[in-house]
């Protein structure tokens, strides 16, 4: 621990791994509810353990993604300054931990999807995001020529804070006033916030990218600051395709589908990398931070195709309200999200190559590759067998359905499970090492 | 480059900003359907909503957690339906303590969900250019 204080830095990715595994474990509690709806039913309930679950797996990525850009900034200014305001940050995020676990472990919840805890937490959480705005500035300011990832992460840090308040705006009744208005200012804010995370764990992904292949001016690249205004440009305005089905303004369906078609765009620029990735994996492999982003550039092409596919309307309308939704948000979450940052805590807490020579490091990484795909292919069959359901004629009762899609949801938790024990290694092997070093 | 990029920084954000602005108080845009609903209640009743988790097995136009049904039109069942549910539970929805108070509104609410339209898919038509519409 002594260690971690001289860098917030890494105090931060710690705590983020802590709560990883606390995602991971809730997460595979709250699975075992699909087969056995008894379980923990009268105690905390899927209404208790989803929350802790999506809770601590937003945090996991906004910590995680806090402390690689802390990280990364002291780096690229050569100077690990700002200590008190850092720590000061993290202590925040700590103090809003305790409290929202607290109100989740009695059962108070308050908030809305993915944010269930009684709002004034949201207030801590607004605060340290200030903080962590002051400390970007203030270690930023005196760099003249910004390289994308900075781009990437202003736009992250400011946008998140911008589009936490507007999470938050229900808290008035003016907006509470209309439902329709309601949901869509809600689903408004719930898809750009996860753009505005995104920003921040891909600038961090070009930040480690850049440091592995030793190539200084990639973060000036033409292409990389188009593509960061292609994203940019989604986060802002393709929010409209969460919102197909609810009957609102036509041009916020429209808005919302034409930006999303703009993402083909990095459909096939992936397609077209592909070769000279495919050289350059052999190089770096073994090199447990290339390795995950490497998993994430595969997960990315996956959950980009089926992102692209559900944006188009007449497609959606057989895709909303399943699993394939769900399927979406665990694979970019997990695949993307979570692989890049593992990708930074092996950069920043274990650079040695020395340290990645562990049968049960590798046992970790393909477990999580393995098993998530059969997760993910589990989540589309449910998706299938609602959807079929939907559309049937006359409509099984809802109870029949959930029971035909049995085997899925077997495959669901038994992959599941093998994914959280593969993170379990991961996590433990990981804080092992880092602290055994120190 | 640096001021390229800032330019086309500042008008996407402008960009957004108005459209945001649009969407926060342009009432034209959502339709007004016939206020059958206590209007105050409802407001209070989406509050139940979230203070009993009821979206994390539950959709309304299909946005929700997927462990239970989707809620949107359920009003149209009655009121004794929904609350026989809040008192028994189901399956895996457990029994509920909500007040009479509390029930009245989330019944509230949910008769302003039922009135915004339908939830139900096989109720859009599907148009030349891909998107689809109630
Ligand atoms: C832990 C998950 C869970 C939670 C939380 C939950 N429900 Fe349910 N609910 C279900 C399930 C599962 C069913 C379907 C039971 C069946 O018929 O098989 C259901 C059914 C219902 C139905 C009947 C729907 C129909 O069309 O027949 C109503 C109404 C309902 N719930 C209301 C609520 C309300 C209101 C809340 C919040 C106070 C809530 N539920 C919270 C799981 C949940």
């Amino acid at each position: 621990m002594i260690k971690s204080y001289k860098n917030i830095g890494n105090l931060f990715l710690i705590t983020a791994l802590v709560l990883f595994l606390a995602s991971v474990i809730f997460g595979f509690l709250a699975s075992l509810l699909y087969r056995y709806p008894e379980f923990l039913k009268d105690s905390i309930g899927l209404s208790g353990l989803r929350p802790m679950h999506v809770t601590a797996a937003i945090f996991w990525i906004l910590l995680a993604a806090t402390g690689a850009i802390y990280r990364s900034l002291d780096e690229i200014t050569k100077q690990n300054n700002h200590k008190y305001l850092k720590l000061l940050h993290w202590i925040l995020w700590v103090i809003a931990l305790i409290g929202i676990y607290y109100a989740y472990f009695t059962g108070n919840f308050g908030g809305r999807e993915y944010w269930e805890y009684p709002p004034v937490f949201a207030l801590l959480i607004g605060l340290a995001w200030v903080l962590f705005l002051v400390v970007f500035i203030l270690k930023v300011r005196a760099i003249k020529k910004w390289p994308v990832y900075l781009w990437m992460w202003f736009t992250g840090i400011l946008y998140f804070l911008f589009i936490f308040i507007e999470n938050y705006l229900w808290v008035i009744p003016y907006f509470r006033e209309s439902f329709i208005k309601d949901m869509v200012i809600q689903w408004k804010a719930a898809g750009s916030i996860v753009g505005a995370y995104n920003m921040l764990v891909y600038g961090t992904a070009f930040y480690v990218m850049e440091r592995i292949s030793k190539q200084a001016n990639t973060g000036f690249n033409k292409w990389a600051f188009a593509l960061f205004f292609l994203s940019f440009f989604n986060m802002l305005f393709n929010w409209g395709h969460h919102l197909y089905l609810v009957p609102t303004n036509p041009t916020i369906h429209y808005v919302g589908y034409i930006v999303s078609m703009t993402e083909w765009v990095f459909f096939i620029k992936i397609i077209y990398t592909w070769k000279k990735q495919v050289t350059e994996a052999e190089t770096y492999l073994h090199y447990f931070p290339y390795r995950f982003i490497l998993a994430s550039n595969f997960w990315l092409f996956f959950n980009l195709t089926l992102a692209l596919f559900m944006s188009i309307p007449v497609i959606n309308l057989y895709m909303h309200g399943t699993h394939f939704i769900t399927a979406h948000a665990m694979g970019t979450t997990i695949g993307i999200n979570t692989m890049i940052l593992l990708a930074a805590v092996f950069y920043f807490l274990l650079p040695e190559e020395e340290n990645h020579h562990s049968q049960w490091l590798k046992a970790g990484f393909w477990g999580t590759q393995i098993s998530l795909l059969i997760f993910l292919i589990a989540l589309m069959g449910m998706g299938i067998t609602k959807s079929l359901w939907f559309f049937e004629e006359p409509q099984a009762p809802f109870g029949e359905m959930m029971e035909r899609s049995r085997v899925w949801i077997v495959l669901f938790i038994a992959s599941g499970t093998v994914l959280m024990g593969s993170f379990v290694i991961l996590i433990s092997k990981i804080t092992a090492t880092y602290y055994k070093r120190s | 480059m640096n001021k390229w990029v800032s330019i086309t920084f500042v008008l996407l954000s402008t960009a957004f900003l108005l459209f945001s602005w649009n969407i926060y108080r342009d009432e034209a845009v959502y339709e007004k359907k016939p206020a059958d609903y206590d209007a105050e209640m409802q407001k209070q009743g989406r509050l139940v909503w979230q203070k009993y988790n009821c979206h994390v097995c539950h959709q309304l136009y299909g946005l929700g957690g997927f462990l239970g049904p989707d809620l949107t039109n359920v009003s149209e069942k009655g009121y004794h339906y929904v609350d026989a549910f809040l008192k028994n539970g189901a399956a895996s929805m457990p029994a509920f303590n909500l007040t009479e108070e509390e029930t009245n509104q989330l019944f509230e609410f949910l008769k302003a969900s039922n009135a915004s339209g339908s939830s139900n898919p096989k109720e859009y038509r599907k148009l030349w250019n891909g998107m689809i519409e109630q």
